[in-house]
């Protein structure tokens, strides 16, 4: 099977069976992405395809095959932190850190879905031709990732905090 | 989970050339439901025919109708913009579903055609009609606080889990097939089956066929519609209730046409025509949206751990039509 991971080429022999997280995980050894309950219901492995957020634990890898996969190790460059690890180092964004890469690669994929204007259930006005992420937005919308510490105070200051920088560099 | 071959459709007549005959094959759209349930051997498909490359388009229709491809994903369909504008309650019902990550996977077909979430479906350790005819259920009475209150069967008291479904069962879509004997159409109302004493067999499909396209029809008063979802937590969870509605009311007060379905009570979306009929011509009031509710649940049973959704089915529906009349619930 043929992927291209966090920008380079990499081709692999896997079993038919293997899920996308396993096969980062065991084949790859990307093991930044994690394996929480792989059965879609805590977003530890989450990863982003061609920019879209998924949950690498209900991805038959064969069905992706050919796409760009970015995983936690794709986000910084060169030893330096992508802003979003660096806001949830300064925010505490967590505590024993398991569920972080999930959340990283999901904000992100969140970052990306409030710039094409993609609505959320709490979104008041359907129609809008834009949203206002405030905290209820920004908890509803990264609800598909737990965090058993319970630091979800960080996490939303965090992303919030990063999320406001890159609107005023929209701007600037 | 057991092997598998696995094929990459280019379109429908492919896809269903490559399933044709083969009873151990199944279409593979965002694999969220399927995935799990092949991972847990209670599908054990032999092969897989991805039929996300089926088309995904979601285009307006000449008669102000929407049609929307199969292999759309939910996010796209919530996210259309003129589904927003012309039936928010479809873009609501589906982001009241699952996760964002989860909603970029699945697809508009594979919603539609999702499985249950009964635990004792999934356990294969435990009776269930639907995975094994004739084996019994261990949901009439065991843990069945989600189960369905309205059209069970002693055979099976599971619920259809999709919120996406609530809201095209209100707005009449219509859902486009195709197949080994050719295309054909039918409304998502009747796609999905009552339990009856077969609850195994969930749909109309006939063996091989897919779902293509779902087309709605126009509902200019659709524009005045919501969903709301009554569930054990504020997010991400399956519904214990839900309401999708829309509401068209007369200049004098009165109702003049009103969509309503229900989510969370029973083994199909339930379209709520009991109540409809008796809102048509009605003042627009709590007492009128009372009624109707009253109306719909008549026939409602409740198991040990979910007769409360009888009462929070009524409650629901009142608050949804009071909502879409302005008034605050």
């Amino acid at each position: 099977m043929n992927f291209t991971i966090n920008g380079q080429s990499v081709e692999v022999e896997a079993d038919i069976r293997s899920s996308l997280l396993d096969l980062l995980r065991n084949s790859l050894g990307f093991t930044g992405t994690k394996k929480g309950c792989d059965q879609g219901a805590c977003g530890a492995c989450t990863v982003l395809v061609d920019g879209e957020r998924i949950n690498s634990c209900l991805a038959l890898a064969v069905q992706y095959q050919g796409r760009s996969i970015t995983t936690v190790e794709g986000l910084g460059s060169d030893g330096a932190l992508h802003p979003l690890q660096q806001a949830f180092v300064e925010h505490d964004g967590f505590q024993c850190g398991y569920c972080t890469p999930g959340q990283l690669c999901s904000a992100v994929g969140m970052a990306r879905e409030i710039e094409r204007n993609i609505p959320s259930v709490v979104t008041a006005d359907m129609s809008a031709d834009s949203i206002a992420i405030d905290g209820t937005e920004l908890r509803e919308r990264m609800s598909g990732n737990l965090c058993r510490c319970g630091a979800y105070n960080g996490i939303v200051e965090a992303i919030a905090e990063t999320l406001d920088r890159m609107q005023e560099g929209t701007r600037a | 989970m057991n092997p598998f071959s696995y094929e990459r459709a280019a379109d429908a007549a492919a896809a269903i050339g490559l399933a044709k005959g083969n009873a151990a094959a199944r279409y593979l759209g965002g694999g969220t439901n399927l995935v799990d349930l092949m991972r847990e051997t209670v599908e054990r498909p032999e092969m897989l025919v991805d039929v996300t490359g089926l088309p995904n388009g979601i285009e307006p229709r000449a008669d102000g109708g929407l049609l929307i491809g199969a292999a759309a994903t939910n996010t796209a369909l919530a996210a259309d913009a003129h589904v927003r504008t012309h039936y928010p309650l479809l873009s609501r019902a589906i982001l009241a579903g699952a996760s964002a990550q989860i909603r970029n996977m699945a697809t508009v077909g594979g919603n539609i055609l999702q499985r249950t979430r009964c635990r004792y479906f999934y356990d294969t350790a435990a009776a269930c009609n639907k995975r094994e005819p004739g084996a019994g259920c261990d949901a009439r009475d065991g843990f069945n606080r989600y189960h369905a209150i309205l059209g069970a069967s002693p055979a099976c008291v599971a619920t259809h889990p999709s919120d996406m479904c609530v809201a095209l069962a209100a707005l009449d879509a219509t859902v486009h097939l195709d197949g080994p004997a050719g295309a054909r159409s039918i409304t998502l109302a009747d796609l999905h089956r009552l339990p009856g004493d077969r609850p195994d067999i969930e749909t109309e499909l006939k063996p091989g066929e897919l779902i293509a396209a779902v087309e709605l029809p126009p509902l200019p008063f659709a524009r005045r519609s919501t969903y709301r979802k009554v569930r054990d937590r504020a997010t991400y969870a399956f519904a214990l209730v839900s309401v999708a509605a829309a509401l068209d009311l007369a200049e004098d007060g009165t109702v003049r046409d009103v969509r309503l379905a229900l989510g969370g009570v029973a083994h199909k979306p339930w379209r709520a025509s009991a109540a409809e009929a008796a809102l048509k011509g009605r003042p627009a009031n709590p007492e009128s949206f009372r009624a109707a509710a009253e109306a719909e649940l008549a026939a409602a049973a409740g198991l040990r751990d979910n007769a409360f959704k009888i009462e929070l089915a009524k409650r629901t529906i009142v608050a949804v039509l009071r909502d879409l009349t302005g008034d605050e619930a």
